[in-house]
């Protein structure tokens, strides 16, 4: 197998982009990372679309060609496209893709984006089509919606471990507080305990303020041989692991309702896989689609005890400039979730930072950086771990 | 809103009104919502079909204030993971007050009416539960 190395990344604005269409998004995002790279069209040898629902978002199918073609790489050159679907881990699993037709040395450059148009359909629409990446048949058809999902986990866990609404709100304040820094965030905006707290209840414990937005945005990476890298680029970031798990697609039949078991397995192969522990890790992007996830993540991943997530949050060791910085691109929670892209976004995150590049969010001196995407309510996780040294 | 077309929704119409999922007869493993495939003996296992008494407990809950489509006119609701005495866990809605319903609570299976497709569309009929102290039924 052949190592892998990130040559150009490129992020759109993510938010409520009303003037811009599903292909508009995905064609700056993919543009954008290939001339990041300095890479010419005819050098792409596949593309790995993830999208988690064109189907029910923007009534487009087929998303892998319709890409292709309105980046400009169908009609002439035919470069093949797949687009790639774990609910909301499609990005994540788009970008693993790539890394396996490189890796395989069938592809030399590969594309590897993320993209979701979730705000063509009213509000309502728009989470009944994410409840699809839950069970329709037996828990949809109960009324369960992502926040009651999330909300029941939230709740077992503060009743095994005392994790406490304020906690859970510290998560969402320290994700504002790194995505009021981030350019392409949808909310700048810096919040409190007290407003998440105070704002409406979506599912108990749930806030509103304690969820990840509906957002549209694309993401995209370029990936080349880490032999050929540095004729691209004096930076490459290397792919240091790509891990993958599953778990059932229903809450009620996991093992322990507090733990993502496809988090905590994904993590043990990816740290394996790159011969690193926990403590390696220089910053991580988990998958925080709700303040309970992020705390999950980083108990599943090995940052705190089973247990301690909220402790280390409440500690600020999260934050930037603690023990271990998570998001610092500010989340789902801050800088949107376009379900499709996060996986690559958080990936465009991770080479920003190692490269030096993240301005007022930089971590000082990172050399590894990790990345956990989530599909559904655990189902899929993916996580990838990527370092500035090959 | 459709919940779900009519012919997926009757496919399992038993399993939903009465409460029947499956067993394996080789590892004796029950299962709700049913499987065909045993995940402990795969090919290797024997299905068949289980009634379950429907008496269990609350593993975990919520109350949801913002609903799915189609729950609309339910909020606030009760949903939680019930954990029935025979092994498996399932979710459903709990009818009881928010105030009441706590983690370990025993519950026991009510038919209900889960929704229906507007005012003249099918209306979907299963299992939800309350408290075992109450005297519903």
């Amino acid at each position: 197998m052949r190592d892998v190395a990130i040559i150009g990344v490129k992020n759109t604005k993510f938010g409520e982009l009303w003037d811009r269409s599903f292909r508009d998004v995905v064609v700056e995002a993919g543009a954008g990372a290939v001339s990041d790279a300095g890479v010419v069209g005819e050098k792409i040898d596949a593309m790995f679309v993830g999208n988690m629902s064109g189907g029910q978002f923007v009534e487009q199918e087929h998303i892998g060609a319709l890409i292709a073609d309105y980046s400009g790489l169908a009609k002439n050159l035919h470069v093949p496209s797949t687009r790639v679907e774990a609910a909301c881990a499609s990005g994540g699993l788009a970008l693993r893709q790539g890394i396996y037709a490189v890796a395989s040395g069938m592809d030399d450059i590969v594309i590897a984006a993320g993209a979701e148009k979730m705000t063509d359909v009213p509000s309502p629409k728009a989470s009944s089509a994410l409840a699809a990446a839950a069970d329709r048949e037996w828990e949809g058809i109960m009324g369960a919606t992502f926040p009651g999902l999330y909300a029941m986990i939230a709740r077992m866990h503060m009743h095994k471990y005392g994790t406490t609404s304020e906690q859970l709100a510290q998560v969402a304040v320290k994700n504002h507080q790194n995505g009021q820094h981030n350019p392409i965030a949808q909310y700048k905006s810096k919040i409190t305990v007290d407003s998440v707290l105070k704002s409406i209840m979506v599912a108990d414990p749930l806030h509103i303020f304690d969820c990840s937005p509906i957002t549209d945005g694309a993401s995209a990476v370029v990936l080349a041989p880490a032999d050929i890298a540095h004729e691209y680029t004096d930076t490459p970031i290397y792919v240091k692991a790509t891990a993958q798990a599953s778990d059932t697609i229903a809450l009620h039949d996991r093992r322990d309702i507090t733990t993502l078991d496809a988090s905590v397995a994904a993590g043990k192969r990816a740290y394996e896989m790159a011969k690193v522990q926990p403590k390696d890790i220089d910053l991580v992007e988990v998958h925080d689609c709700f303040t309970i996830a992020e705390i999950c993540a980083i108990e599943d991943l090995g940052f705190a005890k089973k247990g301690e997530g909220g402790i280390l949050t409440q500690n600020g060791e999260t934050a930037i400039g603690g023990k271990i910085p998570v998001n610092t691109s500010g989340g789902l929670k801050s800088c949107g979730h376009p379900v499709g892209a996060t996986g690559v976004k958080q990936a465009v995150e991770i080479v920003e930072q190692l490269r030096g590049e993240a301005g007022k969010r930089q971590v000082d001196g990172a050399e590894i950086g990790m990345t956990h995407n989530v599909g559904g309510s655990g189902a899929t996780a993916v996580v990838h771990i990527f370092s500035r040294d090959r | 809103m459709i919940i779900m077309s009519v012919p997926r929704f009757w496919r399992k119409q038993i399993a939903r009104y009465n409460l029947v999922g499956t067993q394996c007869k080789k590892c004796g493993e029950k299962f709700y919502p049913p499987r065909n495939m045993c995940p402990k003996c795969r090919r290797d296992g024997e299905i068949e079909e289980y009634k379950f008494s429907g008496k269990g407990e609350v593993v975990t809950y919520t109350v949801i204030h913002t609903a799915a489509e189609g729950f609309e006119g339910q909020t606030p609701y009760v949903l939680g993971i019930i954990k029935l005495e025979e092994g498996p866990s399932l979710t459903s809605q709990i009818i009881c007050d928010a105030e009441n319903v706590k983690i370990g609570m025993k519950v026991k299976p009510v038919f209900r009416k889960l929704g229906q497709d507007g005012e003249r569309g099918m209306i979907y009929y299963g299992t939800k539960f309350v408290p075992e102290s109450t005297d519903k039924c």
